[in-house]
């Protein structure tokens, strides 16, 4: 098949795709960080968690900025081959990626708020407690941390599934709409889909 | 957002299956089980079992059995408040600045080891003080400092082993020499460290006790030089022989009426470590002839009950450290921290019972 010509790629914009592919680096890598840390008595223990705090907040700043551009810029539209299911389901996924890349940063300095630990930005630089010291509410968080990061990730996987469907068999042009290296929304000319299927 | 209302009527299938289709249906099952396996391998989920957090929670509740709300650990225990006083001789050494000369306020706790809240008083079970210091710059400074010369495994994994090897039998009540003998004789460092401790002098309570830092730490100081350090706060207070008989709470009722006849002081003394002092092996203790510094005095001045005290909803994590003091590559550091995270989580979240040492037994203000 063809796409037909009225319907160009449209890419996201330059800095939806940085921060979509530098967010993506830096949360995979602090859900492995998390998950390791959270469980082991080991000698990287302190080493992980210096570095797991300062990058949450990272993220949680980057996830702000990444909200508030695509407010300002629309994402792409889907294609119209689409069913309304997967529509639905894209839809879905992407509040919830959103939703739970600001809560896990503000679930985690929350939790070290309420559990009367210093909230350590990076070494001397410390961040204030945004709850009371409670320590019911730091068990909780602590938990609901863990939930949110499982659930995180678990989503991250269906997302990267979904995003390989899209790739390498429906080959509907949303892949290369997040994957483009290239500058710019559109391309002058439009793209040809390939017929191999 | 409308839709055109005559759509395509050779509208694409959404994918067609065949061979090929079905090679990369596969080919994208294989990444994301590759995925799923590295995460589930890296939170320990996969064999070989590594030692965990709840690993080591569960080899203390062996011992010492499950005692929800209480501390996994020296779970016998008062609050205490009062001040630490720097007088600015450690500040040549680290910039921290509660070393300075000033005061910072401090929350503290004295303990029995174990993890039984309601374990009798003996003189030779080991004590523990754990400390809060709180300068105004909110740089705090926390420790966990114990009675004993040494501490007695050198790793994580070493600890734990001698919970389960010194674990009590269930007919006797005591640990299975069977079990006992082959751990020490396989681990020379704590058949060392255990002889050490067992030897130490015992004093009378409390507040005549020296406590030790036991781990390693680093002083940095204002051009960056890093010294290993050890540290000890050894009592003001007159050393006196224990009794020989003693009840179930006499050493925290003698702390408590000592607080009330006035403050309890200590003075927190540094060992400067040299190039051929351990200080990742807490097993080993440090010549004696090191160089002292004489950082300041902590002073005490009153009880409280766990029950409403300030000590309770906090954890003692010694990796808790201010801007000039770091921790060292002792590995029972971070094991220390992660396993007080994980018995903080657990106690926080569950009820606890009224402490051995109850309000009442304090008293009124438990203040002079």
């Amino acid at each position: 098949m063809t796409v037909p010509a009225t319907m160009p790629v449209i890419r996201f914009s330059v800095l939806a795709r940085v921060l979509h592919w530098l967010m993506a680096i830096m949360i995979l890598g602090m859900l492995f960080i998390g998950v390791f840390m959270a469980a082991t008595v080991g000698p990287a223990y302190n080493t992980l968690l210096s570095l797991h705090r300062p990058m949450g907040i990272l993220i949680l700043a980057l996830a702000l900025v990444r909200l508030g551009n695509r407010l300002l810029v629309p994402p792409p539209p889907l294609p119209d081959s689409l069913p309304a299911l997967q529509r639905a389901a894209a839809l879905g996924s992407h509040i919830l990626l959103y939703a739970l890349m600001i809560a896990m940063p503000l679930v985690g300095w929350g939790m070290l708020s309420a559990g009367g630990y210093p909230v350590v930005f990076c070494k001397g630089v410390h961040l204030p407690p945004i709850l009371p010291h409670d320590p019911a509410l730091f068990a909780l968080l602590r938990h609901v941390h863990t939930w949110l990061g499982l659930t995180l990730f678990a989503v991250i996987v269906i997302h990267l599934g979904a995003a390989l469907l899209h790739a390498l068999i429906l080959r509907d042009g949303v892949f290369p709409a997040m994957a483009s290296a290239r500058a710019g929304r559109r391309d002058p000319e439009p793209v040809q889909g390939d017929n191999r299927h | 957002m409308a839709e055109p209302p005559d759509r395509p009527a050779t509208r694409v299938p959404f994918f067609t299956p065949g061979p090929r289709v079905l090679m990369r249906l596969a080919l994208i099952g294989a990444v994301l089980a590759i995925l799923c396996s590295a995460f589930a391998w890296t939170a320990g989920w996969l064999p070989p079992r590594r030692l965990t957090q709840t690993g080591m929670i569960d080899a203390l509740r062996a011992v010492d059995g499950r005692h929800r709300g209480f501390r996994s650990n020296h779970a016998k225990g008062v609050c205490v408040t009062g001040w630490f006083e720097g007088n600015g001789q450690a500040s040549r050494l680290s910039t921290a600045s509660v070393l300075r000369a000033g005061r910072s306020p401090v929350v503290g706790r004295f303990a029995l080891a174990g993890g039984m809240p309601f374990q009798a008083d003996a003189p030779a079970k080991v004590r523990s003080m754990a400390l809060r210091i709180m300068p105004p710059d909110g740089q705090e400074w926390r420790m966990g400092l114990n009675d004993i010369p040494v501490f007695v495994a050198r790793t994580a994994q070493e600890f734990h082993d001698l919970l389960l090897a010194t674990r009590p039998d269930p007919t006797t009540g005591k640990p299975d020499p069977a079990r006992v003998g082959p751990f020490m004789a396989t681990h020379p460092n704590t058949a060392r460290a255990a002889a050490q401790v067992a030897k130490r002098s015992i004093t009378s309570g409390f507040a005549d006790d020296t406590y030790r830092s036991l781990d390693a730490f680093r002083f940095i100081d204002a051009d960056g030089v890093v010294v290993p350090v050890r540290w000890a706060m050894v009592p003001l207070a007159p050393v006196q022989a224990p009794a020989a008989r003693i009840e179930a709470n006499t050493l925290f009722d003698g702390l408590i009426a000592a607080l009330r006849q006035g403050p309890l002081q200590w003075r927190l003394m540094i060992s400067i470590g040299t190039v051929s002092d351990p200080t990742s092996d807490p097993t080993v203790a440090w010549p004696a002839d090191r160089d002292q510094v004489d950082a300041g005095t902590l002073t005490l001045n009153r009880a409280e009950s766990e029950d409403n005290g300030p000590c309770t909803g906090i954890t003692y994590d010694p990796t808790i450290l201010p801007v000039g003091i770091a921790a060292s590559d002792d590995p029972i550091l971070p094991a220390r921290s992660s396993a007080y995270m994980r018995s903080f989580v657990i106690r926080s979240g569950e009820t606890k019972p009224p402490s051995a040492v109850s309000p009442a037994s304090i008293g009124p203000g438990g203040q002079p």
